[in-house]
């Protein structure tokens, strides 16, 4: 598969990783080891954990802090709720991505609601949750929105096409988070500890490299936007270590032929027009982040699930056994969690990392967690 | 039998059923409907091995027909080839159906008619069978249970606990051809690909390769849950890791493609016309050539060896080169876009 | 939600909606391709490549850059490969 494949070459791979080793030896050995390298995206947990990349390097000297860039698991347990509530009124249709079916609300998952009768269809676009609105107008069709910028453009073009077919029965339920004020609110943390950054390289595609400069200005962290293919991360990484040898701080595109310096302006338009910044927003794991999520404008508020429908809108804590901020921050990896493995698990999930196959805790259970008995 | 449609009375016992036996499934299976059940000679049996193998599976899918196949050929073998993987030669199934009011007889028909085109193709009789029907709403269309039986001779002694450090694991042809084409034929995903369901019996195939390799360790059809799944399964039954290498799976480039889009992983996709064999190290190249022999494993390929450790557990070695766990799955598998 | 994968324009289904069929290892599905047009008219996408995402394509994929980018792969391949070499020979 064409642009796929070659970002797949294992020769390649090995080149980078014997430089990878002779970069690392000309850090100052006064940065403590290993050096933590933050990625903040589902996708990226995903590849290091399916290619097992982290394994194919000295983990005394280099670890993968997995940050929160999984905007399933990071989805509050009372915005499930909120969503279960949602879906059992008899006259929605609740579509959703598949990735949200299973996450555990405080009653139950969307996946156990359609279980017990409530009608929440998977779909792989919000234009097929329109496509469903058109098809039956007698139903309410609510589009679960989540995902950052990356996934926006799509949310916003979808409630412009609604509203230029004049359509009545559909609407967002608007759960789209902000990756920067995110990354700045990780940064501001005083425990958290990051050498170096690689950026998300299908946010960065919409916002451009920009946005990402204050993280090398005023927090003197190099930064590489990165790919999703295995060799994009290798070769992000040995780019921000390069950075770190070579004491330079700058935010590099490794992700050129995808992300433009400049973004998606039709895109960013289209954002535009149709979501405003929240005040702050929850966030599971994290707390609540200033100006970290969207809402719908009030030129679109008749798109808007939560001014259509009352919802229960209540705040649910996570376990106090859950370690979740700890992990997200790469105070402690996975394993180290006092309830990995044992009470939380991909079938138990007590909290956002255990929830959705990206999360850092259910990659390295499900793809990597012979390593930590190694 | 004039009825377009089945109804409630197709399932009461009286005129409507027997027409519906008499002038549907008898033509379909064979045989006759005079007597409640099939009565199979024993000393026939005896003759052909020492055990009696005995399975049954319910099929569900939606739609019924599907690129490659439907659910008749399907019930077919799907049941025959539960027997085969034990050794067995499959002889006689039942077939248990239960149908919504409402369904077309036309499908009925249809259904029926796969089925016996597939019983013929596996050599194998529907000997006895069984019509409900139920209320619009309580059924999806149709449902079918078949149940078989089968005569291992003796001698056989296949198993998921057999594999042993140092043996091959072979699987007979391209991965995950079923699964995609059910979501393609589902179209609720809107996508196009030339793909088509592998749905076939395999008894030809086990024959093949049990002759040319006696000492096959374990045998089993890769079906919902995937080739991943079989693994996972002998790999615990036998106390053993298997290694696999990504590089080496038959995979054709539209499931490939579909996987991609969907972000789904073709190694937990359904199969319905695909082993998985273990067999000794020094066996692995002739079971091999035997299967690619027979047109139903022409593109099976050796893909991994049994090891002491990790015990238990599959790894698989990425085409990029790093290692990963092949976990058994959680729930279902569902397209992400994360 | 990064999943995107890049596949190519083959046709314009329906120019007023910005819909077009995009084919990804040989598979077909239909694309909003409003974000990756430029201001001419819609069937000067076909042929593209472009990067597919929850039914949108996001943006094009630059063949120059993707090639620049495995160039400096391969460079690093070569110094290596002669590092190797230069530790072997004696």
């Amino acid at each position: 598969m064409k642009f796929v494949d070659e970002f797949r070459d294992p020769a390649k791979a090995q080149a980078l990783v014997e430089d990878i080793r002779r970069v690392l030896s000309r850090i100052p050995s006064s940065r403590r080891r290993p050096l933590q390298v933050m990625e903040v995206c589902g996708g990226h947990t995903h590849t290091i954990f399916r290619y097992g990349i982290q394994r194919m390097l000295p983990d005394e000297d280099l670890e993968y802090v997995h940050g929160p860039g999984c905007p399933v698991c990071v989805l509050p347990m009372g915005r499930v709720d909120d969503c279960v509530a949602l879906a059992e009124r008899p006259e929605v249709i609740f579509s959703t991505f598949g990735d949200a079916m299973r996450v555990p609300g405080s009653r139950k998952s969307l996946l156990q609601a359609k279980a017990d009768g409530a009608d929440v269809r998977m779909v792989y676009s919000p234009l097929d949750a329109l496509a469903l609105a058109r098809r039956h107008p007698d139903r309410e069709v609510i589009f679960f929105g989540l995902g950052f910028e990356t996934t926006m453009p799509s949310t916003a073009m979808t409630l412009i096409q609604a509203r230029r077919q004049g359509l009545r029965n559909f609407s967002l339920f608007c759960n789209h988070i902000t990756i920067i004020p995110t990354l700045r609110a990780l940064l501001d943390a005083p425990d958290l500890r990051l050498d170096a950054l690689v950026g998300p390289g299908h946010v960065s595609m919409i916002i451009g490299t920009s946005p990402y400069d204050f993280i090398a200005r005023d927090y003197g962290r190099p930064v590489a936007i990165a790919g999703f293919e295995p060799l994009d991360l290798l070769h992000a990484t040995w780019m921000v270590l390069k950075q770190l040898a070579e004491g330079r701080c700058e935010i590099e595109n490794q992700y050129g032929r995808v992300v433009p310096p400049d973004g998606n302006p039709r895109a960013l338009a289209a954002i535009d027009e149709v979501f405003e910044p929240r005040e702050h927003f929850e966030w599971r794991g994290l707390g609540s982040i200033a100006q970290s999520g969207v809402r719908i404008r009030p030129a679109y508020a008749a798109y808007d699930a939560e001014r259509k429908f009352a919802v229960p809108n209540v705040a649910i804590a996570d376990p106090s056994a859950c370690q979740c901020g700890e992990v997200l921050k790469g105070l402690i990896r996975p394993h180290q969690c006092r309830v990995f493995g044992t009470a939380c698990t991909p079938e138990t999930p007590l909290g956002a990392l255990m929830v959705s196959s990206e999360g850092a805790c259910a990659a390295q259970y499900g793809y990597g967690r012979q390593a930590a008995h190694a | 039998m004039r009825d377009a449609t089945i109804t409630l009375s197709h399932g009461g016992g009286g005129k409507a059923m027997r027409a519906l036996i008499e002038e549907l499934f008898v033509p379909a299976f064979g045989g006759d409907a005079a007597e409640d059940q099939a009565r199979l000679s024993l000393e026939e049996l005896v003759w052909q091995g020492d055990r009696l193998a005995f399975t049954t599976d319910s099929f569900v899918v939606d739609p019924l027909f599907f690129p490659g196949g439907d659910i008749g050929g399907l019930a077919v073998a799907g049941t025959v080839n539960d027997l085969v993987v034990g050794g067995a030669r499959p002889l006689y199934l039942s077939c248990g159906m239960v149908l919504e009011e409402g369904l077309p007889v036309a499908t009925l028909r249809r259904v029926a008619d796969s089925m016996r085109h597939m019983a013929a193709t596996a050599n194998v009789s529907i000997v006895t069978g069984d019509t409900k029907v139920v209320e619009r709403g309580a059924a999806d269309k149709l449902f079918i249970n078949t149940a078989g039986i089968g005569i291992i001779p003796a001698g056989i002694a296949l198993s998921a606990g057999n594999a042993l450090p140092g043996d091959a694991v072979i699987v007979s042809g391209p991965l995950g051809e079923h699964g995609v084409a059910i979501l393609v034929a589902r179209n609720q995903l809107a996508i196009e690909a030339d793909v088509a369901s592998d749905c076939q019996p395999l008894g030809g195939l086990v024959t093949a390769l049990l002759a040319a390799c006696p000492a096959t360790r374990c045998l089993r059809d890769a079906t919902r849950g995937g080739v991943a799944t079989v693994l996972n399964e002998f790999a615990r039954a036998s106390g053993v890791g298997i290694h696999i290498s990504e590089r080496s799976l038959p995979i054709r480039e539209p499931v490939r493609g579909a996987c991609e889009i969907l972000g789904l992983d073709p190694l937990y996709l359904a199969n319905e016309g695909k082993l998985v064999a273990v067999v000794p190290g020094p066996e692995a190249e002739r079971a091999l050539t035997a299967m690619r022999s027979h047109p139903s494993g022409a593109d099976a390929a050796i893909v991994g060896r049994v090891v002491c450790e990790p015990a238990g557990m599959v790894i698989m070695e990425s085409v990029f080169g790093g290692e990963r766990i092949v976990d058994m799955l959680v729930g279902d598998q569902l397209p992400r876009i994360c | 939600m990064c999943l995107g994968i890049p596949g190519q324009i083959v046709a314009i289904l329906d120019a007023e909606s910005a819909i077009a069929t995009v084919e990804v290892g040989g598979v077909r599905r239909p694309v909003n391709v409003s974000f990756v047009m430029d201001d001419g008219p819609i069937e000067t996408c076909i042929g593209a490549w472009v990067l597919v995402h929850v039914g949108f394509a996001m943006a094009r994929i630059d063949a120059e850059e993707a090639a620049r980018t495995l160039a400096v792969l391969a460079e690093l391949e070569e110094f290596q490969a002669e590092m190797q070499s230069m530790v072997q020979t004696p």
